[in-house]
């Protein structure tokens, strides 16, 4: 482009002032050219020093105890054995009771939003979900310990406990005082905070569902429900999957919410009411108190496993998402 | 599917008054019935937290707001005070992360959109970017711990800061990119005829089209990182006093209401909660400046 322009003003006859302007032009738009380049690099740059950062500092932790680290239940700063069982096991069962709520809400709202919603409804209740994503996290962390935790441990945990005591298996699994705080605490209030992500996903790629097809099966005379379960959900399975793993790769790293109401307790209990605690609960409340070299490299240590679990659940929903676009012509 | 449905449609048409018709009829129609007030009680379900959190931040942190709170700094547990030098770190740490994580955030946005339209480098970053957009923030804060702390070897309110500024850039790249792209390509080839160098047609005609969706990003990055404690806990850790010293702790407001709601002290959890409706406002506030200033056109 300036190349063109360069040719047609020599051929005009060109003073040396024009030249010099030229030549600036020249110069400004590469530097422009390869400071936009140096910014997309540090994008990338910034990804690959998380993954190397995250990896030096957790060495101590993992040359000491090797693979044992991840199948270790133990945490004892005193005698300095550390093992990230237990904050594993915490992570991955409140993100699954976080999903197992939030998925059916979200795409139940998502159903309401595309097919019953009136029109003029449709945007204040879309903000209002965007207004719940929102909220810091550290506003559901003190409004949970505060205000959900003893609603939970006066009306709804002793409901559950006499509700299930009679049932098998499901006894041992909602067992023990009513604490109020606990990984089924932390579950749910992990479910309120991803239902946004969910929702606005599942009803973006429900809009990608061409019309025509929608008509055609109402014409055929399906109802709404028909319609949705047999035409918009097997069309656009993929996406509501992506945007489920995205969920899911929040709730994984939710940090200040989870940490007001686990109760940070490093062992693995049966019952889903009992503390427990989660790799960013136990970074966030241990971090700063940690002493030795050895507890603070486990703590790093449980961040890499943190991020690198984050790192492949984020990775395939993006992939999800990206083959739903391209279903859908974009 | 097709054909069941085709079957049970033209059996409706041709035998309608059969008892079987008539019931499965009724069978769907229950059906349907249940799945759409399902529906209904998802939508107002989701719907009842917002109102819940937004109750309780106002019954519990209205009563706390008095003008102390801007005038004096956090207490120690027994005695009254306010949040000024939490809400001063906070801005400052805030003011810091989206200067520096801004201009990095639209000048990479720029790229990919302007230079690198379709090419692999432009691909792999967009991917990069949408993971490190859902991060665990924590994680930022052990980078930042690992990078710039235990290298200077004390906390500071400049690693605060870049926690943040790398929490902005993701948000801030998606936006500019999105904003680019909806540019028509005709105003920059009208620029281009007129000889204007490319990078002059993109700041004075590309950024000018999409200025909008551009300063969206940019508030939607600075409600984000305002209500972020977990990057901040161990980069700008704490500090019980008033400071400017950006190269010590510096107190900010999400980690003050963290220690204060957690500290067995009445006083100092009715300034959480207060600190608490403040960060809430702000950030709700900012969200909805925000889409305000998003063109009716860019919006989905």
């Amino acid at each position: 482009m300036v190349d063109a322009a360069m040719t047609g003003v020599t051929s005009a006859g060109m003073d040396s002032a024009r030249l010099k302007r030229m030549r600036r032009f020249r110069t400004g738009d590469a530097t422009f050219r390869g400071l936009t380049f140096g910014a997309a690099l540090t994008v990338l740059l910034l990804l690959g020093g998380v993954i190397l950062s995250l990896v030096h500092g957790s060495l101590p932790a993992l040359s000491e105890f090797g693979f044992g680290f991840l199948t270790s239940q133990s945490w004892n700063p005193v005698t300095e054995k550390f093992g990230a069982l237990s904050p594993i096991y915490g992570t991955i069962v409140t993100s699954f009771i976080a999903l197992l709520i939030a998925v059916p809400v979200g795409i139940g709202i998502a159903i309401f939003l595309t097919e019953l919603c009136p029109p003029w409804l449709k945007r204040p209740i879309g903000v209002a979900v965007e207004l719940l994503a929102g909220i810091p996290s550290i506003i559901y962390g003190i409004w949970g310990l505060f205000v959900f935790a003893p609603f939970f441990q006066t009306n709804v945990q002793p409901f559950l406990i006499s509700l299930f005591a009679p049932i098998p298996v499901l006894n041992n699994l909602f067992a023990g005082p009513p604490y109020g705080i606990g990984i089924l605490t932390a579950g749910f209030i992990l479910a309120i905070m991803v239902l946004p992500f969910i929702t606005s996903i599942t009803r973006d790629v429900f809009d990608t569902v061409p019309p025509v097809l929608k008509e055609a099966t109402y014409g055929l005379g399906c109802t709404t429900s028909e319609v949705v379960t047999k035409v918009v959900l097997p069309y656009t399975r993929v996406g509501v999957i992506g945007g489920v793993m995205l969920g899911l790769g929040r709730a994984l790293g939710e940090t200040m919410a989870v940490t007001f109401v686990i109760g940070n307790a490093h062992k693995i209990s049966a019952s889903i009411m009992a503390p427990g605690t989660t790799i960013s609960a136990s970074i966030a409340n241990e971090f700063t108190e940690a002493v030795g070299d050895l507890y603070t490299s486990s703590l790093i240590a449980l961040g890499l496993i943190l991020f690198i679990i984050t790192f492949i659940v984020l990775a395939g929903a993006r992939l999800l998402l990206l083959r739903m676009n391209v279903k859908a012509g974009n | 599917m097709a054909n069941t449905l085709g079957t049970s449609a033209s059996a409706g048409f041709s035998a309608a008054s059969t008892p079987e018709a008539q019931a499965l009829y009724r069978r769907r129609r229950r059906g349907n019935g249940i799945l759409l007030s399902l529906s209904v009680v998802a939508t107002l379900f989701g719907l009842l937290w917002l109102v819940l959190i937004l109750a309780a931040l106002l019954y519990k942190g209205v009563s706390g707001l008095s003008v102390a709170v801007f005038t004096e700094m956090t207490p120690p547990p027994g005695s009254a005070g306010g949040l000024l030098n939490a809400i001063w770190g906070s801005l400052l740490m805030t003011v810091g992360g989206v200067l520096i994580g801004t201009p990095i955030g639209i000048l990479a946005g720029t790229y990919m959109s302007e230079y690198g339209r379709g090419r692999k480098l432009t691909t792999v970053v967009r991917f990069i970017n949408d993971i490190l957009l859902a991060a665990p923030s924590i994680v930022i804060g052990l980078f930042v711990y690992e990078v710039m702390v235990v290298q200077m070897g004390h906390f500071s309110a400049w690693a605060g800061c870049v926690a943040l500024a790398i929490l902005v850039i993701p948000v801030v790249v998606r936006t500019t990119e999105d904003m680019l792209n909806l540019v028509p390509n005709q105003l920059r080839e009208a620029a281009a005829a007129l000889g204007l160098p490319r990078s002059i047609m993109i700041r004075h005609v590309a950024y000018k089209a999409a200025m909008s969706g551009i300063v969206t990003g940019v508030l939607l990055a600075i409600a984000r990182v305002s209500g972020e404690t977990a990057p901040l806990l161990f980069t700008a850790l704490n500090n019980q006093f008033w400071s400017s010293d950006m190269n010590s702790p510096m107190s900010s407001l999400p980690v003050t209401i963290f220690q204060f709601a957690l500290s067995p002290y009445q006083d100092w959890q009715s300034l959480a909660w207060t600190g608490a409706l403040l960060i809430t406002f702000t950030v709700l506030a900012l969200n909805i400046v925000a889409r305000a200033f998003l063109s009716p056109k860019a919006q989905k």
